[in-house]
């Protein structure tokens, strides 16, 4: 009965945002303001129902509903309440709920303004939003719908219907399968909302700009009006994809936390483009310039979040992340390109409108580099681009799969990244307008000097390898330039106010929050590369079978294995843990306790044993592949050095955002 | 630390060993090639029937018996380059981590540094028509924003400029409030 | 900043876009999505389709298997003849499970010379796959799948087992997905193009 309820309620708000669709549309062209009006509350109530409805299928989900075949396939009795919760977006057709839901709350939320000052763009800001909401919808209707049930036809057969077949029999299984192992993570339980929040705040920017392009708008309204929405967007989509990097690093066993996928790509590419608008954007504040690149841009930071949700929906790639096949690739299909073609188009039509004046005397002006920076995302933008399309196009041509792994990636993004790790260094010292060779080259040699220390001490640490030490030295260049940025900041103010040199500081953050909460930003960013290069360049491994009490050596540790258990746990699964200590120069450093767990549904999960320090991790798989006893134990390790500071990075990514983008006032943004 | 050098010297040794003692030691097999010596090969090649997994974490058995293949072609004395085409030849060019240099596979390489310098080029035009309009004494009416941020000509220049540069910012979040 | 012009006055010269580069951007759109709906299609209908013509493909056959005291086999060259084109791996169980069934199938065609069996061996282990066939003492021809060439003639995503039984004129009649659970059931698929 729930389950019909729940469905109700979607084609209900499936109908509503067709309505608020359709009488904005008409609102726009009868300039019927009681219309629009219509439009908006239509939208207002799209979020309510599908709370509704998502409320529903996870009370189903949490009751143990096992006659409904997602309840079946994503939940067990032995699961614990967060897990049966979060189970919601396990499997595709919640997931795609989830992606409702949250794309309904943005809408929502956007309607809430009344938007008097900009009641133009309202309609179609509305229009946007709802046909895309629409679209989702219509997926869980019509194509993965959680609600479907187990029936048992005349002729035997167990099929799943929304509506029973003549003459079946309802069916209700008294356990389900459980969730994939893989997905009961922490770093997962999260993972999927952040990204999913990312994805779908991205269309709020989309809908303004397109907003913009049909109505003729062509002055900045839309980017100041969207600006939050895009930083939040960014912020969720980063952290999506840091906590991603995490789960893979914890759960996949296999020492890493970037496999170069596919569809960890599809994921990276809004967000090369998302970064890029974030910079571009600001030259159009302070100067008015680049609009037609920045709408460019912002549609195309959509076009591939849509982009990358096909991909790993529908199919046509198949990677670790890929739904399992599902008939939603032709009705995605038809999406992609209605969006596309209209974005195409609509900006073709515009194009001449949007243009601006551009005025830039010099090459090392700040404008000037963040073109600079531009080109670099974009570069990165193509190698991954390329990466994921050729394959197919491999395929399609020559019958024959290739692959595309970490090799090329790496290869062709390195130098590219390394450029935009020297701008970060740079820019922030350039100025608006004028900046010369020669201003810049004056304020860029104080904190170059402690930057060329670094170098030097690398060569007597014994460091031989060149992208270290250039990669190093950018980190340092980096840190060391935000630092004075900072400094040269509040000791100036200092000066003027005659505060304490601490309060200076507080006041100068705060008061231009957004730019110094960005220099953070960068910060966070260099210190992740601190981890990327540790675990890049120096990681090491070696794989060994033990017998109790033998020992496996590397980088300078000693593993020493101790004991095997094997015993099972209370939700079913079988736990096969290893004990080992870990010694270095003869010195107890502790215990590591890597495992695999079996689960009843037959499939397996490895658990490392990680000993984790600022310097390096240690990381132990039981390899479960192979035949494991206590006389005959296969443990592979690997020495990741200084990639905790690729979470720590993140921590302080965070903390950077917090600065730069906690509301300001509406004044602010009417103002500004 | 190069764990490749260190099996290019091990395969080199197994060679050297293999070519001087063939008709001595028949029965005797060589020293069995330890996981890392497979581990080093396999992780460079791609699982072939499971997508994007490299050899040397793939779990299912057929990945067992391929690294077990590694093996025995390793103690056979075969090279990593020849092992490579061995698995190219009997699984097709996905198990290589990037597509082989022929036919089609040109594209895989030209296309993103042509469309990067294609960028890079654009932009370098730009640049110089931007510096050209920027001298233009010809001020458009529509010059939209003299810059909020004014040119900053000393900055770097010592303290007092820098005071000047902070006046400008607090002088603009003024104005904004 | 605040002032809102409504599409700017014009300053400078308003154009637009160049049509040629109209042009380009709309076929690098249409040949993206070209491209996606391409894939689609292959991953929507991964199989070759059943009545259609297979297309010529070479086996090389294992040492020690020998079709015609050749070591290669050629689909066209079998023109004239059903063929049934087994996929397999020493990895897989459910191959086991068939294997014998294969071979008395065989064996009971074998004297008319009317029906090939050929035996692809999907992405295996040599000496693994040759101890599959001491096993089950497996005798008409089998070769690896040299580049996985052949199953992605027949399936984009092959599993193992699979089977596929073409016709006299060369076009795919049968597909067996999984494996075969006895003898009559291969030979009611196979009996039927011989006209019995």
């Amino acid at each position: 009965m729930l389950a019909q309820f729940g469905f109700g309620v979607f084609v209900l708000t499936f109908l509503l945002s067709l309505f608020s669709m359709v009488t904005a549309v008409l609102g726009y062209f009868n300039k019927s303001d009681r219309w629009v009006e219509t439009a908006r509350r239509a939208m207002l109530l799209t979020f309510p129902l599908i709370t509704l409805a998502a409320l529903t299928l996870i009370f189903l989900l949490v009751s143990g509903h096992y006659e409904l075949e997602y309840v079946y396939s994503v939940t067990s009795n032995a699961m614990p309440l967060y897990l049966k919760i979060t189970a919601l977006w396990g499997g595709q057709a919640g997931s795609l709920v989830l992606w409702s839901w949250l794309m309904a709350a943005f809408a929502s939320a956007v309607t809430l303004r009344k938007w008097e000052r900009d009641r133009e763009l309202l309609p179609w800001v509305i229009v946007v939003t709802s046909v895309t909401l629409a679209f989702f919808l219509s997926l869980s209707i019509f194509y993965e719908n959680p609600f479907v049930r187990w029936w048992q036809t005349t002729g035997g057969e167990f099929v799943q219907r929304m509506f029973a077949p003549a003459g079946a029999i309802a069916i209700t299984p008294t356990d389900g399968q459980g969730l994939n192992p893989l997905l009961r993570h922490p770093g997962m339980i999260l993972h999927p909302p952040m990204l999913y929040l990312g994805f779908v705040a991205f269309v709020i920017p989309f809908a303004f700009a397109i907003a913009a392009l049909v109505t003729g708008r062509s002055d900045d309204r839309w980017i100041r009006l969207t600006r939050q929405w895009t930083l939040v967007a960014w912020l969720f989509l980063s952290l999506g994809l840091v906590l991603g990097m995490r789960w893979a690093y914890d759960v996949l066993g296999w020492g890493g936390y970037w496999a170069w996928d596919p569809v960890e790509i599809a994921a990276l590419m809004p967000w090369l483009t998302g970064t890029a608008f974030l910079h571009s954007v600001m030259i159009q504040e302070k100067r008015g310039m680049f609009k037609q690149w920045n709408m460019l841009l912002i549609i195309l930071t959509y076009s591939l979040v849509i982009f990358g949700t096909f991909l790993t929906r529908s199919g046509v790639l198949s990677s670790v992340h890929a739904f399992s096949q599902s008939a939603i690739g032709p009705m995605f299909f038809a999406f992609i390109g209605i969006t596309f073609v209209t974005s195409v188009a609509l900006l073709l039509y515009r194009w001449k409108d949007l243009r601006s004046d551009v005025e830039m005397s010099s090459m090392f002006s700040r404008e000037a580099l963040f073109l600079l920076n531009n080109l670099l995302f974009m570069g990165v933008l193509i190698v991954c681009f390329w990466g994921v399309i050729f394959p197919l196009i491999s395929e399609l041509v020559t019958g024959q799969k290739v692959t595309v792994g970490p090799p090329f990636y790496q290869r062709a993004n390195a130098p590219l990244f390394g450029a935009l790790m020297a701008l970060m260094g740079v820019a922030p010292l350039s100025a608006w307008g004028k900046s010369t060779f020669k201003t810049l080259g004056r304020a860029l040699w104080k904190p170059s000097i402690p930057s060329a220390i670094v170098p030097l001490v690398l060569v007597i640490l014994g460091v031989r390898n060149w992208i270290a030490m250039v990669g190093f030295t950018l980190v340092a260049l980096v840190i060391f330039v935000t630092l004075f940025e900072f400094w040269r900041g509040a000791r100036s103010r200092q000066k003027k106010t005659s505060e304490v040199f601490l309060v200076s500081l507080w006041q100068l953050a705060r008061r231009n929050r957004r730019r110094y909460g960005g220099y953070l930003i960068h910060i966070s960013m260099v210190v992740m590369a601190i981890g990327i290069l540790g675990i890049e360049l120096y990681q090491t491994t070696t794989q060994k079978t033990l017998a109790v009490g033998e020992d496996i050596q590397i980088a300078g540790y000693t593993l020493h294995y101790d004991s095997l258990a094997q015993f099972p746990y209370t939700d079913g699964r079988i736990v096969t843990r290893a004990v080992l200590s870990v010694f270095q120069g003869g010195k107890f450093l502790g215990e590591l306790y890597p495992r695999y767990d079996y689960y009843p549904s037959g499939q397996p999960m490895t658990i490392a044993g990680v000993r984790s320090t600022l310097a390096d991790d240690l990381y132990v798989v039981l390899v479960n592949w192979e035949n494991v006893s206590a006389a005959q134990t296969p443990f592979k390790v690997y020495h990741n050095p200084l990639v905790n500071w690729l979470w720590i990075g993140s921590l302080i990514f965070i903390f950077g955002f917090l600065v730069a983008a906690w509301p300001v006032s509406e004044a602010d943004i009417q103002e500004r | 630390m190069n764990i490749k050098n260190f099996t290019i010297v091990i395969v080199y040794l197994l060679l050297l060993a293999a070519a001087l003692v063939p008709v001595v030691v028949v029965s005797a097999q060589q020293p069995t090639p330890s996981d890392d010596q497979v581990n080093a090969i396999a992780r460079k090649l791609y699982c072939p029937v499971c997508e994007n997994t490299p050899l040397d974490v793939c779990p299912t058995t057929a990945c067992h018996q391929w690294r077990e293949l590694i093996r025995q072609m390793l103690a056979e004395g075969k090279t990593e380059a020849e092992i490579k085409r061995y698995f190219v030849d009997y699984y097709g060019a996905r198990v290589l981590s990037e597509p082989p240099v022929t036919g089609i596979n040109w594209l895989m390489y030209i296309v993103p540094p042509v469309l990067f310098l294609g960028g890079v080029y654009l932009l370098f035009r730009a640049f110089q028509t931007w510096k050209r309009l920027g001298k233009d004494p010809v001020s458009g009416a529509d010059k939209p924003a003299k810059p909020v941020v004014g040119p900053e000509p000393t900055i770097g220049s010592g303290l007092a400029a820098s005071d000047e540069y902070v006046a400008r910012i607090e002088e603009e979040l003024e104005k904004r409030k | 900043m605040s002032q809102e012009p409504n599409r700017n006055t014009a300053p400078l010269q308003k154009r637009g876009v160049p049509p040629w580069v109209q042009i380009m951007i709309w076929i690098g759109l249409l040949g993206l999505l070209g491209l996606l709906a391409a894939m689609l299609l292959k991953a929507k209908n991964p199989i070759l389709a059943i009545h259609s013509t297979v297309p010529n493909f070479t086996l090389t056959l294992f040492s020690g298997s020998e079709y015609n005291n050749a070591q290669q086999v050629r689909l066209s060259d079998l023109a004239g003849k059903v063929v049934v084109v087994n996929f397999w791996a020493s990895w897989c169980q459910p191959c086991a499970s068939e294997a014998a069934d294969l071979e008395t199938a065989w064996r009971s065609y074998q004297d008319s010379g009317q029906v090939v069996f050929l035996g692809v061996d999907y992405v295996d282990t040599g000496p693994e796959a040759h101890a599959y066939m001491t096993e089950f003492n497996v005798n008409y021809p089998n070769g690896p799948d040299m580049g996985t060439r052949i199953s992605q003639i027949f399936n984009r995503n092959l599993g193992v087992p699979e089977t596929y039984v073409i016709d006299q004129q060369g076009i795919l009649r049968s597909i067996q997905i999984g494996p075969f659970q006895s003898v009559a059931e291969i030979k009611a698929i196979v009996d039927p193009l011989l006209g019995r």
